[in-house]
């Protein structure tokens, strides 16, 4: 029997999902007529009695105040029927919307357990939401099904009445081993194998594993070659950057034996050497995670990964289950860190991009960026860690790659911080169950997205289960306090394939298949260990813990099962029942692939001058880049995640006199009872990347140092990660770019004396598409021509394949430390009359900068940052804050003076004068006009310079705070007003008014004006 | 004796380490116990003198915010419940658990036709929302804000919109004192139109809109509110944060005190010249100490 409840809202209360829908179809200007009713509901499976299905809904699934219910079985006309159907002036047409079966549907899990507990005898339940549409015409009707109500690699919609009548999936599996034909193969037939089976390796590696079968002389088995190519994927391996590359510049040719080894892990070598004894570096680069020393009883570990395949595709569970990778990265380090923190970062394409004309396969922007909130959202707040920091970012090039960088902190006892699984221990699984999700992940991953994409790689998308997850995490951390298990790693991409065989990988492991707890029946061994169901981890326990394991887990009402055990073989065995289904060298596996080679190529483009045009008013400049998506307002998704969870926040996302003015930093105390606190920001600029890739790094890891600084952590405690996102790297001129950011990062972390602890990164982010062929859709797209940063919306004619690749974007994650939270500073004006203080040269830097963006400007000097001169003004600004000499501090970034002064005067409700004359400019500072010709206006108040902080000073403490400031260029520019504007004044130029009178304002705004520019766009 | 608190912890609750840790800053003693060891053996209960349910998103929030927890409270521990409250001991509930307990129906009992006498509702806003509010004490026999005028401390749900059944079933509560924590204007300057007084019964309409067009005007001025968006964070009748039962014992609410214990907690603390010792909150917890010494 399939019993149906629909849920619907009382009379007088606000039909919620209908709000949503109508909001979403005028935000894409789907229908001006449409009226929406709608409903939830659940379908029941089992052997219910009409009584037994209204007390379901009476005492469990309705709120008898705000809701009333629909109760019949399914096919009854009564659940066809709106109450209020006179509503809708013509007849509404009735809409389902399901969870395809198989897809993870964690409320219907819930309420499968939860009507079994009240003694109700429920086999299936799956949840829905239908919809009563009408003033809709028959094509509108479908868009609005594909692009609002339903999500097709999920979701699927039936329209009309629901003809169902059992709802629990899965066939008996029989056993049947297959092998592939592989050494009978010629290099063509090869490559197809590879493309047909999603393997996604090259030409070279397929021969290797045809070779190495030839000489054992067998084909080699489907799970043996699945597990191969796994491991083997760019996703798992990393192979581009960790591979050779013979890299050129204008300054000549380099040859790489491991990109990364040389740049990015050398800093950390170095810093580490320097800091000798001090070294505060646990474990880097190993781990899923790096690992820092924080207090004399905990360590500190920090990991951002991406998601950006399946966000595309699926936004909600695309970003949730990014969320939930990272996440459990931070709980397989060590012997689990208890994760404390979360950082988000997004970078989407114009939400305001006209919906007609998308690229086939494409989801709108503002679809995808309110879906990626929504998910991480949902699954952070759930797992009840705070979502402290975050960015978004947005460029047209993102359109059909939208990157989506999810970060975890955790703490980690001291003494837990190495893993150590031995021979003789349990392979154990723990946490959720296996099912076809996300099958072929890592190499899906790994591969360039196509307009078809959505439909041929729908498996690959997954919906998480944070609560899972979060019972997981309560086991394991139990777990770990009492010392049952010697390693721990997260089932991540390549499902059990790489988990098992990461962890053995030094030992040896043989699994036996058929005890994987799955989902539904009809899993094939292969798709068994190739899973990437989610909410997974896998532990070594040693066999005398097992029991005390099982029972603890099973307290917690979370399932462990022994899968197979650590052997000191070398090898990676496989059973299902009887069968052995792979034997496969360890060795082999993890150091038999043949080093990828790349060529790499950068050629700087020429500098261009960029002269900004002179005004007498910059004015509406400024609320222009105030109202700029990037440095807009971000409340709107800053308020939907849960900051304060876990009690130990110190500095929010969100500060000031009205709590909304934008925090440079998060602070909080991961450990209640002491004063110690974590720092947590980023720095991402892929705009300057344009002009010059090592600019940009070297901007992005000073920016989030300077925020980290700028709140009060100590900059010689404060450690980076570094996530590429790049496009099809196997070009070499996209690769070289990327190798010049690399190079940078080198540089100026070993003269920061920050070092890399972990990263990871994301290649061939490119989008290919046809052109539609059709007049009407002539396909409008984002174009970035030969000229840099002339970006423009532009129709191209169709049937044209076009790609679009994504700007090369190096995200620079920094977690710092300070030592007494009660030092910690915001960006807020506080007090009327104080002096303003700009710390940090500025210099003529207009190129890629928001006022060049808001202008069309092109060219120009890109902003560099100079690491030894900037260590010098990090250690600075940190001793006077250390000594509580400032009272306010924000960094300068997007929009330079002008932009950090009015989020000062805004956040803190006051009023700013300040004057252009005093700011300290490359030619010297203090003075200068004497010293050659001072900037123009819009060089000062626009430029984008590195390593610059703008600084709230009591005047009776201006002279200690100089004196700590030392030689660090830093001037007083104006002060703090009660006048409720922000006024700056012009520099002393040609055409200045005699002496006596002041010099002309070139920025007078009321503060509300700037704030209201600024929170407009994104106040959704 | 310092008095013995249960912090009960489900699936997905996720406060539970900072609560405990809230009342052993009180000078309780704290421990946390997975509902699990409750349902096995519910009388564990009567070791302890205290019952908090804290906040969190117990078994996903699926069905409804608490909805599942409080389905087991009912089928299982209602009657080990009821002997706690009767033996005079205390029963709390922040946000997830103030949820829990008035789906359960522990702190406002049911109409005997087994309607619940009132619910947290889906927030006006139609989203979570963090903010921090700030809240006002109405005269009332809650053990929970006894000496305490004012407090801020911050919010952070979906479903927290208090709605009554019926307005005779909001007047009534009203007048026995049961709902003793009101949401308040944050600035000084828009006081006056909180002070109206609390006594007052506002108009209630019934009916409405409802559907689309209700939706523009419901954000600022909900019926039967006094405090509009966003102060009033949820669109809460009579402001209501807090409830709690005819005795003064059992008492639920959205807002979280043990994220206001300690000074750099607030979100302001950067602004002030001067430091307190303690956050708002911390005064909740001591007040449940406190009434057993």
């Amino acid at each position: 029997m399939l019993w149906e409840i629909d849920i619907h809202p009382s009379p007088g209360q606000k039909d919620r999902l209908a709000v949503g829908v109508a909001a979403s179809a005028r935000d894409l200007h789907l229908a001006g007529g449409l009226q929406v009713s709608a409903a939830s509901g659940y379908l029941l499976q089992g052997t219910l009695s009409a009584d037994e299905a209204r007390r379901a809904a009476r005492e469990l699934l309705a709120d008898g105040v705000v809701e009333r219910t629909v109760v019949a079985p399914i096919g009854d006309p009564a659940l066809t029927k709106l109450a209020d159907e006179a509503a809708h002036q013509r007849p509404p047409t009735l809409v389902h919307v399901l969870p395809k079966p198989g897809v993870m549907d964690p409320v219907a899990e819930s309420t499968t357990r939860a009507l079994t507990d009240m003694g109700l005898a429920v086999r299936a339940v799956r949840t829905l939401r239908k919809f009563w549409l009408s003033g809709l015409s028959d094509a509108q009707l479908r868009t609005l099904c594909s692009k609002v109500l339903a999500n097709d690699a999920i979701e699927q919609v039936v329209i009309g009445p629901l003809k169902l009548n059992r709802l629990d999936i899965g066939s008996e599996y029989t056993f049947q081993l297959v092998t592939v034909p592989l050494r009978s193969l010629a290099d063509d037939e090869l490559v197809q194998l590879s493309r047909r089976q999603q393997l996604s390796l090259s030409l070279a590696e397929m021969r290797t594993i045809r070779d190495h079968f030839a000489s054992l002389s067998r084909d080699p088995t489907d799970v043996e070659l699945e597990t191969i190519a796994q491991t083997w994927s760019e996703h798992c391996s990393h192979k581009t950057l960790k591979g050779r590359i013979a890299y050129h510049d204008e300054r000549g040719p380099r040859q790489f034996k491991n990109m990364l080894q040389e740049t990015i892990f050398a800093a950390t070598v170095e810093v580490r050497k320097k800091l000798g004894s001090d070294d505060w570096c646990v474990s880097v680069f190993e781990d899923n995670a790096g690992v820092v020393r924080f207090d004399s009883e905990h360590n500190a570990v920090f990991k951002v990964e991406t998601h950006n395949h399946p966000s595309a595709i699926e936004p909600y569970g695309g970003a949730n289950t990014g969320l939930g990778g990272v996440i459990r990265d931070t709980l397989g380090t060590g012997l689990g860190a208890r994760p404390v923190a979360n950082t988000d970062v997004f970078c989407f394409a114009p939400p305001d991009l006209p919906a007609d004309g998308l690229p086939q396969g494409v989801l709108h922007p503002r679809r995808v960026m309110t879906g990626v909130a929504a998910g991480v959202r949902d699954y952070g707040n759930r797992m009840g860690i705070p979502t402290v920091n975050g960015a978004i970012y947005f460029d047209e090039r993102y359109l059909g790659n939208p990157l989506v960088f999810c970060g975890n902190v955790g703490i980690l006892p001291r003494d837990k911080s190495k893993k150590n699984a031995r021979a003789g221990d349990l392979i154990v699984a723990i946490g959720g169950r296996t099912g076809r999700d996300g099958i072929h992940g890592a190499t899906f991953s790994s591969i360039e997205l196509t307009h078809e994409s959505e439909t041929v790689s729908g498996g690959a998308v997954q919906i998480g289960n944070a609560i899972t997850e979060k019972m997981l995490l309560d086991v394991v951390l139990a777990a770990r306090d009492r010392g049952l298990f010697t390693a721990i790693t997260d089932c991540g991409a390549g499902g059990f394939s790489s988990a098992v065989g990461e962890m053995g990988e030094r030992i040896g492991a043989e699994v036996q298949l058929d005890r994987v707890p799955l989902k539904y029946h009809g899993l094939s061994y292969t798709e068994i260990w190739i899973s990437e169901a989610q909410e997974r981890m896998v532990l070594a326990v040693p066999p005398d813990k097992w029991e005390a394991f099982t029972a603890l887990a099973a307290a917690e009402g979370v399932e462990a099962t022994a899968l197979g055990r650590f052997v000191p073989t070398g090898r990676l065995k496989l059973k299902y029942g009887d069968h052995e289904v792979a034997d496969l060298s360890m060795k082999f596996l993890h150091d038999g692939r043949p080093p990828v080679v790349r060529e790499a190529v950068y050629t700087p483009p020429p500098v261009r001058p960029l002269a900004p045009p002179e005004k007498s008013d910059y004015t509406p400049d400024l609320l222009a880049i105030l109202g700029t998506y990037n440095v807009a307002s971000k409340e709107w998704v800053i308020r939907q995640y849960d900051h304060e969870v876990q009690g130990g926040s110190v500095i929010k996302p969100l500060v000031g006199a009205k709590r909304d003015g934008p925090g440079d930093a998060a602070v909080f105390r991961p450990v209640l009872s002491s004063r110690r606190g974590l720092v947590v920001a980023c720095g991402l600029n892929p705009r300057y990347g344009d002009l010059d890739p090592y600019a940009m790094a070297a901007g992005a890891i000073d920016e989030a140092v300077r925020n980290c600084v700028a709140v009060g952590a100590d900059p010689a405690r404060i450690a980076l990660l570094d996530n590429f996102c790049w496009g099809n790297t196997d070009r070499p001129e996209r690769l070289g770019p990327l190798v010049r950011a690399a190079l940078a990062c080198y540089d100026v972390a070993t003269k920061l004396g920050t070092p890399f602890i972990s990263g990871k990164d994301s290649l061939n982010n490119e989008f290919r598409y046809v052109v539609p062929a059709t007049g009407d859709a002539t396909g409008i797209l984002p174009v970035r021509g030969a000229t840099v940063g002339a970006t423009g919306i532009l129709p191209v004619p169709s049937g044209e394949t076009r790609t679009i690749a994504i700007p090369g974007t190096l995200l620079i994650s920094a977690l710092g430390q300070i030592e007494d939270v009660s030092r910690a500073v915001t960006m807020d004006l506080k007090e009327a009359g104080s002096a303003i203080v700009l710390v940090g040269l500025t210099k003529n830097e207009l190129g890629g900068s928001h006022f060049a963006m808001v202008q069309k400007l092109d060219g120009g000097h890109v902003p560099r940052a100079d690491a030894s001169y900037a260590r010098r003004v990090f250690a600075a600004m940190h001793a006077a804050i250390d000594a509580g000499l400032v009272r306010a501090c924000h960094d300068l970034s997007e929009g330079g003076l002008a932009v950090a002064a009015a989020e000062m005067a805004f956040a803190g409700g006051l009023g700013a004068k300040l004057d252009l004359s005093h700011v300290p400019q490359e030619s010297g500072y203090r003075l200068p006009a004497e010293k050659g010709p001072p900037l123009p206006a819009a060089s000062l108040l626009f430029s984008e310079s590195q390593t610059r902080f703008l600084c709230e000073v009591g005047h009776d403490t201006l002279p200690h705070f100089a004196q700590v400031l030392g030689d660090v260029p830093h001037a007083v520019i104006g002060e703090a007003t009660a006048t409720g504007r922000l006024q700056i004044a012009a520099p002393g130029a040609p055409g200045a008014p005699s002496k006596g009178s002041s010099p002309p304002l070139v920025i007078d705004a009321p503060i509300d004006a700037l704030k209201e520019a600024w929170q407009s766009p994104l106040r959704w | 004796m310092p008095p013995r608190v249960l912090i009960l912890r489900a699936p997905g609750t996720n406060c539970d380490v900072e609560t405990a840790f809230a009342f052993e800053r009180a000078g309780g003693k704290a421990e946390r116990v997975h509902v699990n060891r409750l349902l096995e053996n519910p009388r564990l209960l009567a070791e302890f003198q205290v019952l908090c349910i804290p906040g969190g998103f117990c078994y996903g929030d699926d069905i409804a915010a608490g909805r599942i927890l409080a389905a087991q409270m009912q089928h299982h521990l209602r009657d080990f419940i009821r002997e706690f409250k009767d033996a005079g001991k205390l029963i709390l509930g922040i946000c997830n658990g103030f949820q829990a307990l008035v789906r359960s129906g522990v702190l406002l009992p049911d109409a005997p036709d087994g309607a619940p006498a009132a619910t947290l509702a889906w927030n006006a806003s139609g989203k979570f929302e963090d903010r921090w509010i700030r809240l006002k004490t109405a005269p009332s026999p809650c053990v929970f804000f006894q000496g305490i005028e004012t407090m801020v401390m911050p919010v952070a749900h979906g479903e927290g919109r208090f709605v009554t059944r019926d307005e005779a079933t909001l007047v009534q509560l009203e007048a026995a004192g049961q709902l003793p924590l009101r949401y308040a204007p944050w600035d000084v300057a828009g006081v006056s139109r909180s002070e109206r007084p609390a006594t007052a019964s506002p108009p209630l309409t019934k009916g409405g809109q409802g559907g689309l067009a209700g939706e523009q005007t419901s954000l600022r001025e909900t019926p039967g509110t006094f405090v509009p968006y966003p102060d009033n964070p949820n669109g809460s009748q009579l402001d209501v944060a807090g409830v709690c039962d005819a005795t003064g014992r059992v008492c639920g609410l959205m807002p979280h005190p043990e994220r206001h214990i300690d000074p750099t907690q607030h979100p302001e603390w950067t602004r002030r010249k001067e430091q307190p010792e303690a956050g708002d909150g911390l005064a909740v917890f001591q007040n449940a100490v406190r009434y057993f010494q």
